[in-house]
């Protein structure tokens, strides 16, 4: 990698200044992402404005609601017993990613900045409109079983590599962010971003804006939950699908869900119609396969990836059945 | 007098170095003036180097030396007008010619690692681009029947007679390329002396081959090369020749006249060492309706590079495994522009049995008829092939035990029938058979006044823990416990052996310590006058009473003619349980058996062991492991330990090995015949077949991701 600048400041402040100062300058937390990204030459910082000594390293229940630093890591969320008593579905999600050390190191803030595992975002002799604009996407025509069938565009077709993202937009997280002007709060939902015509644009964050937490707002999903993970291997590997369910029941019958999706989208995939469906109906299996069926809506498949217009529905159907306690 | 240690389980002589961090690798060698060097990868796929540009990477800190073909020293072997050349295949920064994508096109010499990393991403290069073929598919029409006049096709009886079979089978089976990926990167450190010697610490299977290797690159005397590589870790094959990279280091030493250290990375561990080719296999096997085999046809096309041809033995199994009387074999390599394979664990023969194992499974069910009584409706007495009696062979006595194991009256003779609960659970049998070589090997024995005895052999430990079943075997003869015994290995000054591969070490190298113990006992026998074959000795005393500080002596070992009065194999029967989730497709091996027909079993431990590390690798091969090159760029695009999944410990389940332990004497004195390829052989069509029997669904195409279940 290149030599670069390194500081380490323990304000806030201090560090979004310093971020701003040079034009190619990046926040560094748990780096997990980021140094694999610097030794493979995707990313060249002149600066390296480490945060680790920020006071964003605080978990906090506030009335029911969860707030998490951004410098929590992922162990800590998981392992978090008002997290895993109020919030199950997002202990779940973190402990679906990565390995124990990479859960140690990574941070809940850089886990939303994840950047894509798309092979030819990390081969820098390859095409690829998300590293290099206007460069052509590779994987449109090229090797794409682990890519999107949702909200892709001929620009970029890359998914969203995060468990934990998946978890977070279906529990209606929030995040706040400070930056050079004022500090301010962006729904979870509108965080990431479809490609477009500017798949190098990942989220809203604007430049030289670091995250300081996320909320979670208090909800009934402590018990009806489930995230389900469908992948190559039964750790350490992403998503070829994966499902986040949380059911609020009563009665058998649906008070309240929430749906998502992993590695079927360039964001994580929020599914509101299938909720909608979903909303009042009794538990059951049938029902549950009319939903799986409403949020495949609109999919797309390319080449090596068709298979996921079967799985898809399926993992959601299972992750429900299991949620729902239909199956164990 | 005599211990019996033979048989018993001793924990690895060197275990408490390899997990101390006491065990110093390739890697780890800090020689005084030590630089460090990296490749840079060419990015083209075929064509010519037109410009190459050092002078960035020259100017960054800490560099010493850019090598290219436009500066780098000759290496005297690589050059036509030699007699022998020096290595066969690529020949590095000889020439401006480009074969496959990422050859390197530059070395980097700098005084730190990470210096040399920076340095060569900013060499650059410009290139005369050509048409190049990656595309093994696509390629097949341009394959070619192998040089030499080894894989001439095989017929025995009527080719084709499955044909006419009333029930038959006609299947082609593909297996993706894999590669060895063993956790220690390739490192090579290389120096010279002043007086012309040269040392290498390496990763090697045989330090005697890349002694002779390096000799004839730098046509120097052997006896001035010296090579060192006690510990390996892991290896699979990827360690049996001497690779460019290896001779590069030590033409970079001598350029710079500094030591140099050059690590492969992770990345370049996919293009530069070799791996399991990409094959196709069309089975044809027919049989009468009460399941008696009529004929076998196996076909095998297996990628090759264009530089240099590789070859192994797919089809071979198919000749000999089952009694038919009609077998005939076709095998031919489709040349392309990717680097060249090399044997990678049960080479020829897990790739085989993967073909055969599951058409038979195939048959059974066309027949409805067990798995299991179908092979042994046709179990071969003796060898069809050579027409030659067994030297051993207990591969029935697999069968039942590993029925026995797994709970095989469990299996549903209808596919995708035995569920528990959203799972479907299947079994599957896969059998197997690996050579039992034996090659000529000397080993050195000191006996010294305390009664302890060091032991030496050029030989190398990858992994099965050779030093520990050597230690076992000198115990047993000698009769003393094994702490008083050291062995010595991985040194190319230590007398003649050969190379780790083949599972050929115990009965070779093996040997040779039998028979070295065994002159050592007669040598004191006949100092002391006593008969020969005296097995009353006490070795403190004898010397003593010579007055001798020590006795040593060196002997060599070779094999008789018996290897031409017999065949001789190792046999195994995999046996495995599946589950499958009826809509995800996810899958859990839930138990793995291995039943090994390996003659006598030195060291249970150690074997056990082996036996385990090779069921992982077929669980690997079967479910998770495939290189994919994209055809448009020539570039694999899962070159790493992220995206090319080896099975992870959740993945493994309970592996039991049970070995017969019957001992084979026509090979060798210890009855040893050797389990290396054999715990992987058998064991991806075991998988494959179980999934079958979970599901009825069928998947040829290796490996079997959760996408084809569904």
């Amino acid at each position: 990698m290149n030599q670069f600048q390194y500081v380490r400041p323990a304000e806030t402040s201090g560090a979004i200044k310093s971020v701003a100062l040079d034009a190619n300058a990046h926040f560094l937390a748990g780096g997990t992402n980021l140094v694999d990204l610097m030794k493979m030459g995707i990313v060249t910082p002149e600066r390296l404005v480490d945060i680790n000594n920020l006071p964003l390293k605080k978990i906090e229940n506030i009335q029911g609601h969860l707030r998490i630093g951004a410098l929590v890591t992922n162990t800590q969320v998981a392992e978090n017993k008002f997290v895993k008593e109020n919030f199950p579905l997002l202990s779940m999600a973190i402990n679906a990613g990565a390995s124990p050390q990479l859960r140690n190191m990574a941070t809940t803030g850089g886990n939303l900045l994840q950047r894509t595992r798309c092979p030819y975002f990390f081969d820098t002799t390859m095409p690829c409109n998300k590293r290099v604009p206007g460069s052509g996407c590779g994987a449109l025509e090229g090797y794409n079983r682990m890519h999107a069938i949702f909200g892709a565009s001929d620009k970029c077709i890359a998914v969203n590599p995060s468990d934990m993202n998946v978890a977070l937009t279906a529990l209606n997280a929030f995040v706040h962010v400070s930056g050079p002007k004022a500090a301010r709060t962006i729904p979870f939902a509108d965080f990431h971003r479809l490609p477009g015509d500017h798949p190098e644009q990942d989220t809203t964050l604007q430049k030289n804006e670091l995250i300081t937490s996320i909320d979670i707002p208090t909800a009934p999903f402590s018990k009806n939950v489930h995230y389900l993970k469908v992948r190559d291997r039964s750790s350490y590997a992403f998503a070829l699908v994966s499902a986040a369910v949380a059911l609020h029941i009563e009665n058998n019958t649906i008070k309240d869900v929430r749906l998502a999706m992993g590695g079927v989208a360039h964001k994580p995939w929020r599914l509101t119609a299938t909720e909608t469906f979903l909303k009042g109906k009794t538990v059951s299996e049938d029902t549950f396969k009319q939903a799986a069926q409403i949020a495949m809506e609109g999919a797309k498949a390319y080449e090596h990836n068709k298979f996921k217009l079967k799985l898809a529905p399926n993992t959601l159907i299972q992750a429900l059945k299991t949620a729902s306690g239909l199956t164990v | 007098m005599k211990k019996d240690a033979i048989g018993d389980s001793l924990s690895r002589v060197d275990g408490r170095l390899k997990v101390t961090g006491g065990a110093k690798y390739s890697g780890e060698f800090k020689i005084t003036g030590l630089t460090y060097g990296v490749l840079v990868p060419a990015t083209i796929t075929n064509g010519t180097i037109a410009s190459i540009d050092t002078k960035v990477a020259e100017r960054a800190p800490g560099v010493i030396k850019v090598i290219t073909y436009l500066n780098a020293a000759k290496v005297p072997g690589y050059q036509p007008n030699e007699s022998k050349p020096a290595s066969k295949g690529l020949k590095l920064f000889n020439d401006n010619k480009i074969y496959f994508n990422q050859q390197p096109i530059a070395l980097v010499i700098a005084d730190t690692f990470e210096r040399a990393t920076y340095a060569a991403s900013l060499v650059t290069a410009t290139y005369q681009k050509e048409p190049f073929k990656t595309n093994f598919q696509k390629n097949i029409d341009n394959s070619v029947v192998p040089q030499g006049g080894n894989y001439k096709d095989y017929i025995r009886g009527e080719a084709d007679a499955y044909k006419n079979a009333p029930v038959k089978i006609e299947q082609a089976y593909l297996l993706p390329s894999e590669m060895h990926n063993p956790m220690e990167l390739h490192v090579t450190t290389a120096f010279w002396n002043a007086d012309g010697k040269l040392t290498v610490f390496t990763k090697s299977q045989g330090v005697i081959s890349s002694q002779k290797a390096l000799a004839n690159a730098f046509k120097i005397e052997q006896s001035t090369v010296q090579i060192n590589s006690r510990f390996v870790g892991g290896a699979f094959g990827s360690s049996l020749r001497t690779w460019p990279h290896e001779i590069a280091a030590a033409q970079a030493a001598k350029m710079i006249n500094r030591p140099v250290r050059l690590t492969l990375t992770r990345e370049q561990m996919f293009t530069l060492v070799g791996y399991r080719p990409q094959t196709i296999q069309k089975m044809g096997i027919g049989a009468t309706p009460d399941g008696q085999l009529i004929g076998i046809t196996h076909e095998s096309h297996s990628q090759s590079a264009v530089y240099e041809e590789f070859t192994e033995r797919s089809v071979n199994v198919s000749r000999f495994l089952y009694a038919s009387p009609n077998a005939n074999t076709r095998y031919k390599v489709v040349p392309l522009h990717v680097g060249v394979p090399a044997p990678m664990r049960g080479p020829g023969e897990a790739t085989g049995a993967f073909a055969l194992e599951c058409a038979l499974d195939e048959l059974a069910y066309a027949l409805n008829m067990d798995p299991i009584a179908l092979r042994l409706k046709n179990y071969a007495d003796a060898d069809p092939e050579k027409n030659l009696p067994w030297s051993s062979k207990y591969l029935r006595e697999c069968y039942q035990k590993g029925a026995d194991k797994i709970g095989w009256e469990k299996r549903s003779s209808k596919p995708g029938t035995n569920r528990e609960g959203d799972w479907l659970v299947g079994y599957g049998i896969g059998c197997g058979a690996f050579g039992a070589y034996r090659n000529k090997a000397q080993a050195y024995i000191k006996l010294l006044a305390d009664g302890s005895v060091n032991i030496k052999s050029a030989t190398s430990d990858i992994g099965p823990g050779t030093g520990t079943s050597m230690v076992l075997i000198a115990a047993d003869i000698l009769g003393i416990p094994a702490e008083k015994i050291t062995f010595d290995l991985g040194d190319s000054s230590l007398p003649e052996a050969p190379t780790q591969g083949g599972s050929a070490t115990v009965s070779s190298v093996g040997s040779a310590v039998h028979d070295v113990c065994l002159a050592l006992k007669k040598k004191l026998n006949t100092l002391t006058g006593k008969p020969e074959n005296n097995e009353d000795l006490d070795y403190v005393k004898i010397l003593k009473q010579q007055n001798l500080p020590f006795i040593e002596l060196t002997q060599g070992s070779e094999g008789t003619d018996e290897a031409k009065k017999y065949s001789m194999y190792s046999f195994s029967a995999h046996f495995v349980e599946v589950h499958v989730h009826a809509l995800t497709g996810a899958w859990r091996i839930k138990k793995v058996v291995a039943v090994v027909d390996a003659g006598k079993i030195v060291n249970n431990k150690t074997a056990s062991s082996q036996m385990i590390g090779g069921a992982v690798g077929g669980i690997g091969m079967a479910m998770t492991e495939e290189a994919i090159i994209d055809d448009r760029f020539g570039r694999l695009v899962n070159g790493n330990f992220a995206d090319y999944h080896v099975p992870v410990n959740a993945d493994i389940p309970q592996i039991e090995a049970i070995f017969i332990n019957k001992p084979d004497m026509h090979i060798n004195p210890l009855g040893t015949k050797g389990i290396g390829e054999i715990s992987l052989i058998g064991v991806a069509p075991a998988i494959a077949n179980a999934v079958y029997n979970a599901t009825g669904k069928r998947i040829r195409e290796l490996p079997i991701t959760p996408d084809k279940l569904i």
